[in-house]
C-alpha cells in the first residue's frame, strides 16, 4: 500500500511544552520541523498546569541554590531519580525560565519586579537544613496556561509547520530498529501518511486516563509510550503513578498544591489538621506522595468526611478573600463549578487522584531514547532516530516521586535540551533511515485492523473496564495478590480489545477512530504499569505496597525496565555520578 | 431528558439534521460535556473536541441552547430553566459563523488567521539581560482579564462584525490578544502594532455590540480591550 511521504529534518510529536519548547529550539536554528499535535497545541495538557514552575532563579531568597533544589529533588525522587540529569535540570534551570520571560511569559511580580515565587511541598532551603524554601515561579495559579501558550506565540513567530490535530498512530521502523519516522492521520479529512525524519522527537505527555479517576485531560492516553511498546522498546518505572493529594471529590479536577504553599491545609471530617501528625516539620508541604498516603489512612481509618467518608476537605477561607481572588483566583473558579464550593467561604473537598506518570521511555539528557542490549537486561542502546522529552520520557527526573513545579520545569529544561542536540547532530549530518514498502505496511497494520473490524465490542465499554482496572488493583496502597488479579484481568482484556470493533468507519472528523486507537495505547500503558507494579516487591515513593511495606535499598535502589516482548521486569542501574557537585547519599526519607 | 443535537457528516450527509437522543441524567446536574460523552457511548459517530474538560483548554466551544459556551463548564441547571429537569431540551449546535466540518466541529481556520496577525508574541529589540525583564505588579497587573484567554472563539463567532467580515475584522478574541501585547511593559513594537490595526475594517468594525462580553466562559472583556486600542489610535493621531 503506497500512502504519501512528507520529509522533516525533525519532527515532535505532541504539541505541549516539551514539544513545543523543542520544535521551538529546531525553527529557530532554520531546521525544517514539524509539529505533530492531535489537538490544536495550546489545547495540550499542559494548560492545565496551575501552581508553577519549580526553579532557583534566587528572586524569593537572594541566596537560592539550585544545588538546594537538586537535593530536594532527589530526596523527593526517593533516590532513583538519575543524579546527573536533575543537575542538569536544576542548573540549567534559570537560564530556561529567563527564556520565558523573554518570550513573553506573563510571570506575576514581587515589589522588585522580579518573578513571584511561592513555596510548594518537599522544598527546603541549605540541603533540608534551612527550612521551608519558596522556589516555584508562578503566573498566579494559571502557569501553565501562560507557559504554553508563549511557546504557541513563539513557534507561530518562528514558523515552525504546525501539523494541528493530526493524530500520530504507530513509529516506523526500518528492519535493524532504527526509527525513520511516524505514521500519522489527518483528523479532519482521515488521510493516512508516512512523516519522515532524520529525528523523530516523542512528546506525548502522560496516560493518566488509565484510571478511572484522574486530574488529566480526556486526550492523556499515553500514546506515546504506547508507540514506544508496540515497537518493542523498554519503558522504565513505569509503576511509578503520582496521586496528587488535591484532587476535587468527584470531578478529579486537580486543585494546586500552591494552595497550600499559600496557606491552606487538609483538615478531616473532626476539622483536625491531620497533616502534623504524619510530617510534623514540613505538614501539608510534605512531598506528595506522603500527604496522598496520609489522606488515605485518614479516609480508611474513618475520620473522611461527605456521606460516604471517602473525601477529606482543604481549607483556604482563613487566607482572606483578597490573597485567593489575587493569588488563586482559578482555584475559586474551579471550586465553584466543580465543587458548588466557594473557598473564600467553605474548605473543597478533595481526594488523591491520578496525576502523573514518573516512568516512560528511558533517555538521556539530551533526550536520546535508551534501550537494553538483551531486552530487560543488558548494556543500555540507544534507539537511533528516536527522542523523548516530558511526561513520555524517564530521563529520570522524577524518580519515584515528582517534586510540584518540577513537570513544567523538565519540559522547557529537556525539551530545549533535545532541541540543541538534535540541532548539533543535524549540523555534523545525522542518518535518514530509510524504510521498506513492508516496514511501513507493518506500521499501518494496527490502523488497518481497527479500519476492517467488523463486530465485537465497543470501544467505550472496553476503556471503562480498564479505567476501573486500574484504579481498583493499582491505587495508592497496593498489594500482591490485589496486582496479581489485576494483570490477569488486564491479559485478558487485551484479548478483547484486538476482537474490539470500530463501528464508524466514515474519513472526516472520525473521532471514533482516533479514540480506538487511543485505546490500544490505554491497554499498552496499563498492562506495563501492571506488570511493573506487582515487579517491585518494596515500597519506594508513589509505589506502596501492604505486602512489602519498606524501602529495599538492597534490592530495589535501581530503576525498573519493563521489556514488552517478554513482558519481563528487568533492573537499570540509578545514576549517582552528578559532574559537579558530590553524590547524595540515600537516607531516611521523612518530612 | 431530551437533547437535540446538530449532525453532519460531509461523507455521507448531503444536508445537516438536528438529531434528539434521550440522555438518563439520573436527574443529576451534569455539565453538557458530560451529557454529550453519555450521546457518544450509545452513538460514537458523534463528532465534537474535548480536551481539559475543565474549562482552560477552549476545546468545545459550542452553541448550547442560543448562547455560545463551553460544554465542560456549563451545567444543565445553568443553560434554561427545565433543562436539567427534562422539561425543555439541551439544544447543542456548532459554533455559529464558522465553516461546519463535521457535527459539533467547526473549521477553525479564520480563527486562528485572525490571531495570527495581531503577531500574538511579545517584541523587544533591546537585549535581553541575564535575567528577567523587571516589571513591576502595577505593569503586570494590567495584562489581568488578558493573558487568560483560551481561543474558544465563543466571543468571535457570537459577534455579528465577526460574522459579516471574518476575514477583514479582526473579532474579538484577536484584538483582545493584540491589546495584551500593546500593555505589556516589556514589549516595544507598540507604533507597529498600531499602524496595522489602524484601517477601516480590522478594528473599527467593532460596533459595540458585546456579545462577546456576554459568551466569554472566562469572564474577559473584548470590548473594553478594544476601546483601550480605538484611545491609543486616537492619541496616535493627534
Amino acid at each position: 500500500m503506497s500512502i504519501r511521504t512528507i520529509t522533516f529534518d525533525a519532527i515532535v510529536v505532541g504539541g505541549g511544552g516539551a514539544g513545543m519548547r523543542a520544535s521551538l529550539q529546531m525553527a529557530q536554528s532554520g531546521f525544517k520541523t514539524a509539529l505533530i499535535s492531535k489537538v490544536f497545541p495550546t489545547r495540550s495538557h499542559t494548560v492545565s498546569a496551575q501552581g508553577g514552575i519549580t526553579c532557583a532563579i534566587a528572586s524569593a531568597d537572594p541566596n537560592d541554590d539550585w544545588r538546594w533544589h537538586m537535593y530536594d529533588t532527589v530526596k523527593g525522587s526517593d533516590y532513583i531519580g538519575d543524579q546527573d540529569a536533575i543537575e542538569y535540570m536544576c542548573s540549567v534551570g534559570p537560564e530556561a525560565v529567563f527564556e520565558l520571560d523573554h518570550m513573553g511569559l506573563p510571570f506575576s511580580r514581587t515589589e522588585e519586579g522580579r518573578i513571584y515565587q511561592r513555596p510548594f511541598g518537599g522544598q527546603s532551603k541549605n540541603f533540608g537544613e534551612g527550612g521551608q524554601a519558596a522556589r516555584t515561579c508562578a503566573a498566579a495559579d494559571r502557569t501553565g496556561h501562560a507557559l504554553l501558550h508563549t511557546l504557541y506565540q513563539q513557534n507561530l513567530k518562528n514558523g515552525t509547520q504546525v501539523y494541528s490535530e493530526w493524530y500520530a498512530a504507530e513509529l516506523v521502523k526500518d528492519g535493524q530498529g532504527n526509527v525513520c519516522g511516524v505514521i500519522a492521520i489527518c483528523i479532519e479529512t482521515g488521510e493516512t501518511v508516512f512523516f519522515k525524519a532524520k529525528a523523530t522527537v516523542f512528546a506525548t505527555g502522560g496516560s493518566g486516563r488509565i484510571y478511572a479517576s484522574t486530574t488529566n485531560a480526556l486526550i492523556n492516553t499515553g500514546d506515546g509510550v504506547g508507540m514506544a511498546l508496540r515497537a518493542g522498546l523498554p519503558v522504565q518505572d513505569i509503576e511509578m503513578w503520582q496521586f496528587h493529594p488535591t484532587g476535587i471529590a468527584g470531578a478529579g479536577v486537580l486543585v494546586t498544591e500552591g494552595c497550600r504553599g499559600e496557606g491552606g491545609y487538609l483538615i478531616n471530617k473532626d476539622g483536625e489538621r491531620f497533616m502534623e501528625r504524619y510530617a510534623p516539620n514540613a505538614k501539608d508541604l510534605a512531598s506528595r506522595d506522603v500527604v496522598a498516603r496520609s489522606m488515605m489512612m485518614e479516609i480508611l481509618d474513618g475520620r473522611g468526611a461527605g456521606p460516604d467518608g471517602d473525601h477529606v476537605f482543604l481549607k483556604l477561607d482563613h487566607l482572606g478573600e483578597e490573597v485567593l481572588h489575587s493569588r488563586l483566583p482559578g482555584i475559586c473558579e474551579l471550586a465553584i463549578t466543580f465543587a458548588h464550593t466557594d473557598p473564600v467561604k467553605e474548605p473543597i473537598p478533595v481526594v488523591p487522584t491520578c496525576h502523573y506518570m514518573m516512568g516512560g521511555i528511558p533517555t538521556n539528557v539530551h533526550g536520546q531514547a535508551i534501550r537494553l542490549a538483551n531486552g530487560h537486561e543488558g548494556q543500555d542502546q540507544f534507539v537511533n532516530g528516536l527522542f523523548a522529552v516530558g511526561e513520555v520520557a524517564c530521563v529520570s527526573v522524577h524518580g519515584a516521586n515528582r517534586l510540584g513545579g518540577n513537570s513544567l520545569l523538565d519540559l522547557v529544561v529537556f525539551g530545549r535540551a533535545a532541541g540543541l542536540f538534535i540541532e548539533d547532530a543535524l549540523r555534523q549530518g545525522m542518518t535518514q533511515y530509510e524504510p521498506s514498502n513492508d516496514d511501513i505496511d507493518q506500521a499501518l497494520s494496527r490502523v488497518r485492523r481497527w479500519d476492517d473490524s467488523k463486530g465485537g465490542e465497543s470501544v467505550a465499554s472496553l476503556r471503562k473496564e480498564l479505567q476501573s482496572t486500574m484504579q481498583n488493583h493499582f491505587g495508592v496502597f497496593r498489594k500482591g495478590d490485589l496486582m496479581h488479579e489485576g494483570v490477569s484481568k488486564l491479559a485478558e482484556l487485551r484479548e478483547r480489545v484486538a476482537k474490539a470493533h470500530l463501528e464508524d468507519k466514515s474519513q472526516s472528523f472520525n473521532t471514533a477512530r482516533v479514540e480506538a486507537l487511543e485505546l490500544d495505547n490505554l491497554l499498552e500503558v496499563a498492562e506495563a504499569t501492571a506488570i511493573a507494579a506487582e515487579g517491585r516487591k518494596e515500597s519506594r515513593g508513589a509505589h506502596a505496597r501492604y505486602d512489602f511495606p519498606d524501602r529495599d535499598d538492597e534490592n530495589w535502589l535501581c530503576h525498573s525496565i519493563y521489556d514488552p516482548l517478554t513482558k519481563q521486569l528487568g533492573k537499570r542501574a540509578v545514576n549517582f555520578e552528578p559532574k559537579t557537585v558530590d553524590t547524595f547519599q540515600p537516607k531516611a526519607r521523612t518530612y | 431528558m431530551k437533547v437535540s443535537i446538530y449532525r453532519y457528516n460531509p461523507d455521507t450527509d448531503r444536508e445537516p439534521t438536528m438529531k434528539e437522543y434521550d440522555v438518563d441524567t439520573q436527574g443529576k446536574d451534569l455539565m453538557v460535556l458530560d451529557v454529550l460523552n453519555l450521546v457518544k457511548e450509545m452513538d460514537p459517530s458523534l463528532g465534537f473536541r474535548r480536551s481539559c474538560r475543565e474549562g482552560v483548554c477552549g476545546s468545545d466551544g459550542m452553541n448550547i441552547n442560543g448562547k455560545n459556551g463551553l460544554a465542560c463548564i456549563t451545567s444543565l441547571s445553568s443553560v434554561a430553566p427545565g433543562v436539567k429537569e427534562g422539561k425543555k431540551a439541551l439544544v447543542l449546535r456548532p459554533l455559529p459563523g464558522l465553516p461546519v466540518v463535521r457535527d459539533l466541529v467547526v473549521d477553525m481556520t479564520m480563527f486562528y488567521n485572525q490571531y495570527e496577525k495581531v503577531q500574538p508574541y511579545l517584541q523587544n529589540s533591546t537585549p535581553a539581560p541575564a535575567i528577567e525583564r523587571l516589571q513591576s505588579p502595577e505593569e503586570r497587573a494590567k495584562l489581568d482579564g488578558l493573558y487568560e484567554c483560551i481561543l474558544c472563539a465563543c466571543c468571535s463567532t457570537s459577534c455579528p462584525s465577526f460574522w459579516w467580515n471574518p476575514d477583514k475584522f479582526l473579532g474579538p478574541a484577536a484584538l483582545l490578544q493584540g491589546y495584551r501585547f500593546l500593555a505589556d511593559s516589556r514589549d516595544n513594537a507598540t507604533e507597529e502594532r498600531l499602524a496595522r490595526l489602524d484601517d477601516p475594517f480590522s478594528l473599527f468594525r467593532c460596533h459595540g455590540i458585546m456579545n462577546c462580553v456576554s459568551v466569554c466562559p472566562k469572564g474577559l472583556n473584548p470590548t473594553r480591550a478594544i476601546g483601550h486600542i480605538r484611545s491609543m489610535l486616537l492619541e496616535r493621531g493627534i
